[in-house]
């Protein structure tokens, strides 16, 4: 009794932090939208230049500690898969929740690629890309043809699929061991043999998939996969093929995933079919929704948050998972729309 | 030039023919109206002609050509633009950003040119820009350019959604019901519009049960009931046609 009167004093105590938490986070981040889209052109290139700067020296202050740089990356991979995700769910409006089977598919082939047949790196990086985006298309055209859940439940299907032929064909993927020794990457000769190597590389992918998901909401393409998601038989009548701009974005979202897993691949060394479980989909699924779905740099402080969440709570962590899902309940109640919702980037959009 | 012609159009679902031998055309400039009380088959007759249904008999062409079975993306692609009945803006765009998706079928961009932003697809977005706002300029909208769209009164809406449909270039607009829902006040800033829209080259069909709007703006009338044609002609004609009357009125002798 006495033991469960503790739990249930520490659970309250939790919910009333993360209670004020979400709270004073919302205020700080409605005040920091409100006040930027207000800003004019150079005012937000010169803020962009301060956090590229930052983001850069980062390593400066980290690689003192090599927990706290390890944590940026790991970070920085989860800011990659949320935003490829969020072309899917937020551009285009679909649900897929098998998205770690992208990011599985890109893992194994850089491990297979490198170890079994000793490629270099670029080539298992571009291979793991191409064959995550056919993977996407092969999924995707039968799929996004059908409205609704179909989708949905096609890639928790895939996904598992994929994990069981992963343990089980154990000739070609090693199994449920994994395939360990995965060279870290040597790019054009250049060597990446530490932290702060792996810390610049996913950094340039997290800015170009940033620069992707802009460059494309920004354009003729992101107006119609927000005209398609908005309201599709009107998309239609706009002209839009919507069937097309989802597999677009969907073989593109499996693209920038299977990136991901290779470069996952060769930072961790090792592969294995558990760190692509149906959980870590929902994790990256989380991240976008926690975040505003739509909006990049709210998927991008999801991700955050999320991703620094499991370590920050690494003390008290028998709590750790009831304390996740009590953000997400406490998220849908106090905020459904996300921490920046893509509503609140907009001149004159209301919340 | 016809725009559109049907000949002999019909359409049976199983037992039902919602739409029989239907001749019909409008030519180029023209204003058309199709009325008909509820159930006359006029959604069948726009699903005919936008290529949506396929005929059971008889054929639509447009631009003199036979229209084949589309999908509603094809259709606005060959140049039949349209409105909705329930308005169907996009809620999380601006204004001009809904007349800007308007233009998409008459662009190529592809993800490569987005992405490296080209010179070509620099242009494009500029081109797309300006043709938006002239439109805004055009429907007297370039004030509520960034505002978004489902937040503008019930009136403005509609128009915005004319807007967006001329945006897409096309050769014979179709408004659905376009006084739906709106007061006498805004019917008649509506046929100064569509009649507005007419001089500027378009060619339109409008699909009303308001009599005042129809009869107001028409060239000509076609009336449906039970999916036949019971008349057609200038609107005094149909204002005093007895079929046209019992259809909306009931028969003098049922009375």
């Amino acid at each position: 009794m006495g033991h469960t009167g503790t739990v249930l004093i520490n659970i309250t105590l939790y919910t009333v932090i993360l209670f004020i938490g979400i709270k004073i986070l919302s205020k700080f981040f409605d005040w920091g939208t409100a006040k930027y889209i207000n800003f004019n052109k150079k005012s937000k290139r010169t803020l962009g230049f301060i956090l590229g700067a930052l983001l850069i020296a980062w390593p400066l202050v980290a690689s003192g500690n090599p927990y706290l740089l390890r944590t940026s990356i790991i970070v920085l991979l989860y800011v990659v898969l949320a935003l490829s995700l969020n072309l899917v769910l937020g551009f285009a409006g679909q649900l897929s929740i098998g998205h770690a089977a992208f990011y599985a598919v890109g893992a194994y082939t850089t491990a297979i690629l490198t170890v079994t047949f000793k490629m270099p790196f670029i080539v298992a990086f571009i291979a793991s890309a191409v064959i995550a985006g056919i993977f996407g298309l092969l999924l995707g055209i039968p799929t996004l043809r059908l409205n609704g859940d179909y989708l949905a439940i096609t890639t928790i299907g895939f996904s598992e699929i994929l994990r069981l032929v992963l343990i089980n064909w154990t000739s070609f993927t090693k199994g449920p061991a994994g395939i360990p020794g995965v060279p870290s990457p040597s790019i054009f000769g250049i060597m990446i043999k530490d932290n702060i190597g792996f810390f610049y590389l996913i950094l340039l992918m997290a800015g170009v998939t940033v620069f992707i998901s802009i460059r494309l909401l920004n354009s003729r393409l992101g107006r119609g996969l927000i005209a398609v998601k908005d309201d599709e038989v009107a998309a239609e009548a706009m002209g839009i093929n919507p069937v097309y701009l989802k597999i677009l974005a969907f073989v593109l979202g499996a693209v920038i995933a299977g990136a991901a897993g290779s470069f996952f691949a060769s930072f961790i060394h090792y592969v294995n079919p558990d760190n692509f479980n149906y959980l870590e989909s929902v994790v990256i699924l989380t991240m976008v929704v926690l975040g505003g779905v739509g909006s990049i740099p709210g998927v991008i402080v999801g991700a955050c948050v999320l991703a620094i969440l499991p370590e920050a709570l690494r003390d008290i962590s028998s709590y750790r998972y009831a304390i996740y899902g009590l953000l997400l309940v406490l998220m849908m109640i106090i905020r459904p729309q996300g921490i920046i919702s893509s509503a609140s980037l907009k001149k004159g959009g209301k919340d | 030039m016809r725009i559109l012609e049907t000949k002999g159009m019909t359409k049976s679902f199983g037992g039902l023919t919602a739409v029989s031998d239907v001749d019909f055309h409008i030519e180029e400039g023209e204003i058309v109206s199709l009325i008909g009380p509820n159930g006359a088959g006029k959604t069948t007759f726009f699903n005919l002609i936008t290529g949506i249904y396929e005929p059971t008999k008889g054929e639509v062409s447009f631009l003199g050509e036979k229209m084949e079975l589309s999908k509603p993306f094809e259709i606005t692609e060959k140049g039949i633009g349209r409105t909705f009945q329930n308005i169907r803006l996009f809620s999380t765009m601006s204004v001009l950003e809904n007349i800007m998706v308007g233009q998409y079928c008459r662009t190529k961009t592809n993800l490569m040119g987005a992405i490296l932003r080209t010179k070509a697809a620099q242009q494009e977005e500029a081109e797309v820009k300006k043709k938006a706002l002239d439109i805004l300029a055009f429907l007297d909208l370039l004030e509520f350019k960034d505002d978004v769209a489902t937040s503008l009164p019930y009136g403005h809406q509609r128009r915005v959604e004319i807007a967006r449909a001329m945006a897409t270039e096309p050769k014979l607009i179709l408004l659905d019901e376009p006084a739906a829902g709106m007061n006498s006040g805004e019917k008649v800033e509506m046929t100064k519009l569509i009649r507005k829209i007419r001089d500027k080259g378009y060619t339109i069909l409008v699909i009303e049960h308001d009599m005042k709007l129809v009869m107001g703006i028409s060239d000509r009338i076609y009336v449906l009931e039970y999916g036949n044609k019971i008349a057609e002609g200038l609107p005094e004609e149909i204002q005093h046609n007895e079929k046209v009357i019992a259809a909306y009125l009931g028969k003098a002798d049922e009375e």
